[in-house]
């Protein structure tokens, strides 16, 4: 099966400091893969990589097997794929709609929109609100109101809810769950299992390795700049993974291979 | 199972009086403050208020006229304008220096290509326009794709223009009569529409065309900032560039744009000075930049980006000028004027700080 999206020998260096050494990647189509590694692994430089945030020094990235050339993230979504970074990227005195529909604003039909060029504001906090509350996000009472005033949750639902709009291809998730507390953590599980059952990819980069073991079907384990391994979660237990990541248990021939 | 679900329904319900009790214990300060938040013109506009109510008490009908709220108008006019450049680059958690050395070489180029190349009035004006925009484009490049500090860059830019403005027009005035009779769409802007007026032509509310242009400006930019995506775009750059860029706004762009009206704006300015001073002089306008600025602080607007109005700009220009007028009819020393601006750009700033404060 070819993957729906495929990292090729992607280096990337800062000075002397590197990121990627040479690494490959592949999502297959519907699945969830999970990214682990230590800290300084390179996941997050790996992840820049494929969402357009950083333009690697060597390396292709292919997508439905066609490469492609990310030089900024609008690129990225214009090719479907779309991200929640772990600083969510979001505008702190702008409101949960402005925010949402940040560089894909929806126009007033007819003449206020051609000419006037007026945002339609009507239909954009209808369509927020829609998918904050398929996120179960009924806290929020005010759609208009500032990301600042919000918890530190709520932030992350909306940057959750952002990527679930929007994304057609892969959606890219940095610690989704890192700031949520177990009800929040919960939804954005279900959240992630729902986006699979529409047949969306996910990249789920995340710390909480009982959360990865839950959702993911592969897990790729990210160290010293490049992918060790590609895992099952059912064949392998966390303390396995954990082994494998931090260098302390040598990882099976045949996953190496995978 | 069961038992669990009631469990979250029931913390649900209490986390939502929780809320609500919280809601009620800020009280009034607490809610004037959110309600700042939501709306930061409200501050000048309440200070505006004040002090025309303030001085209409102290002076009477002197001040309480039509004829003087409308002086102050004429007054503000050129700051307003400049002003409102001033804010847009400021949301951007920039600063431009050099509005008003933009503005008066503009308002040269309008002036020496009518005057020494007997060029049409229509055509100099263009290029007037253009050469104001010109300047906002080579700010804006330098902030935006060589990265300086707008500070820096438009420090620079203002000792550059200003030279280029001395070195050009060779320090020549050209005079108001010659421009009244050979080319008066120079002097467009300071063609006045008197209201109410008595039989000799005084008193009366007067209206110059810089006065409309600045009032059809500052609601036109509430307009764009408000309901368009460019202007979403402004305050998120403003606000976080980098989490502006990862969400799909053209920051470079953004900026670049935002320099460049802001020069265009600073050469309809230049154009609103001919017709305020009448003469095109070289030297007029030096303080429009600092004048500038002190409108945007006690308009409201943060320094520090993404935060308030240009609505707001304007009621900072008019408390200045309000102040300005008042104090002069009621005989004080103009020291006075400069010692309560300084005061209220500090109060500004501090006023600002408290509101933001609603997020924490």
């Amino acid at each position: 099966m070819e993957p729906i999206l495929k990292g090729r020998n992607l280096v990337k260096r800062y000075g002397k400091v590197t990121a990627l050494d040479s690494c490959d990647f592949d999502l297959m189509p519907g699945e969830i893969l999970a990214v682990i590694g230590d800290n300084g692994a390179g996941k997050s430089t790996l992840i820049k990589t494929i969402s357009g945030a950083v333009i690697p020094d060597a390396g292709s990235i292919y997508i439905e097997g066609k490469e492609v050339k990310f030089t900024s993230p609008i690129q990225a979504r214009a090719h479907g794929i779309e991200t929640v970074y772990q600083t969510l990227a979001m505008s702190p005195a702008l409101s949960i709609a402005d925010n949402m529909f940040m560089g894909r604003e929806i126009k007033k039909e007819g003449f206020m929109g051609t000419i006037f060029r007026q945002l339609d504001r009507k239909k954009m906090e209808t369509l927020a609100r829609e998918k904050l509350t398929e996120l179960g996000l009924m806290t929020i009472q005010n759609i208009n109101q500032a990301v600042e005033t919000l918890s530190g949750g709520q932030r992350q639902g909306v940057a959750v809810a952002r990527a679930a709009a929007f994304g057609s291809k892969v959606i890219i998730l940095d610690e989704p769950t890192a700031a949520l507390g177990v009800k929040e953590s919960r939804k954005v599980l279900e959240l992630i299992q729902d986006v699979k059952a529409r047949g969306i990819p996910i990249i789920l980069i995340s710390h909480n390795m009982p959360h990865v073991f839950e959702v993911a079907d592969r897990i790729h384990i990210h160290r010293l700049g490049k992918r060790l391994c590609v895992i099952d979660p059912k064949d392998y237990t966390m303390s396995d993974a954990v082994a494998f990541m931090t260098g302390a248990k040598e990882p099976p021939s045949e996953a190496v291979a995978a | 199972m069961a038992d669990a679900q009631d469990y979250e329904k029931l913390a649900t319900s209490n986390a939502q009086t929780v809320a609500q009790f919280a809601d009620d214990d800020r009280g009034f300060v607490g809610r004037l403050q959110h309600r700042l938040h939501l709306t930061p013109s409200l501050v000048p506009l309440i200070v505006l208020v004040l002090a025309i109510i303030v001085f209409g008490i102290l002076l009477g009908s002197k001040f309480f006229s039509p004829f003087a709220l409308t002086l102050i108008l004429q007054q503000v006019a050129i700051v307003g304008i400049v002003g409102a450049a001033q804010s847009l680059v400021i949301l951007t958690a920039g600063i431009d220096l050099s509005v008003g050395a933009i503005m008066v070489l503009s308002s040269v180029v309008m002036g020496q290509f009518t005057f020494r190349y007997g060029l049409p009035v229509e055509v100099a004006v263009a290029c007037g326009l253009l050469c104001g925009t010109l300047c906002g484009f080579i700010n804006g490049w330098l902030v935006a794709v060589m990265k300086l500090p707008p500070f820096i860059v438009t420090l620079g830019m203002w000792q550059i223009i200003l030279a280029t403005n001395f070195l050009y027009s060779a320090n020549e005035t050209i005079r108001s009569q010659e421009i009244a009779t050979e080319a008066p769409l120079l002097q467009f802007f300071g063609t006045t529409l008197t209201i109410g007026a008595d039989e000799a032509g005084r008193g009366g509310a007067n209206f110059t065309y810089g006065v409309i242009f600045l009032v059809a400006l500052v609601l036109a930019l509430t307009y764009v900032l408000r309901e368009t995506a460019w202007g979403r775009h402004v305050y998120a750059v403003g606000d976080d560039p980098d989490a502006a860029e990862l969400s799909g706004v053209r920051v470079k762009r953004t900026l670049i744009s935002v320099y460049m009206l802001s020069g265009l704006i600073c050469a309809f300015a230049g154009w609103a000075l001919i017709g305020r001073i009448g003469s095109v002089s070289p030297t007029s306008g030096q303080l429009a930049n600092i004048e500038s600025i002190t409108a945007v602080v006690i308009g409201g607007i943060s320094l520090f980006g993404g935060r308030g109005s240009v609505l707001g700009m304007l009621f900072g220009a008019l408390i200045v000028g309000v102040f300005t007028l008042g104090l002069r009819l009621l005989g004080a020393d103009a020291q006075w004027t400069y010692l309560l601006i300084g005061l209220l750009i500090i109060a500004a700033v501090a006023v600002d700080q408290w509101i933001r404060r609603v997020s924490n």
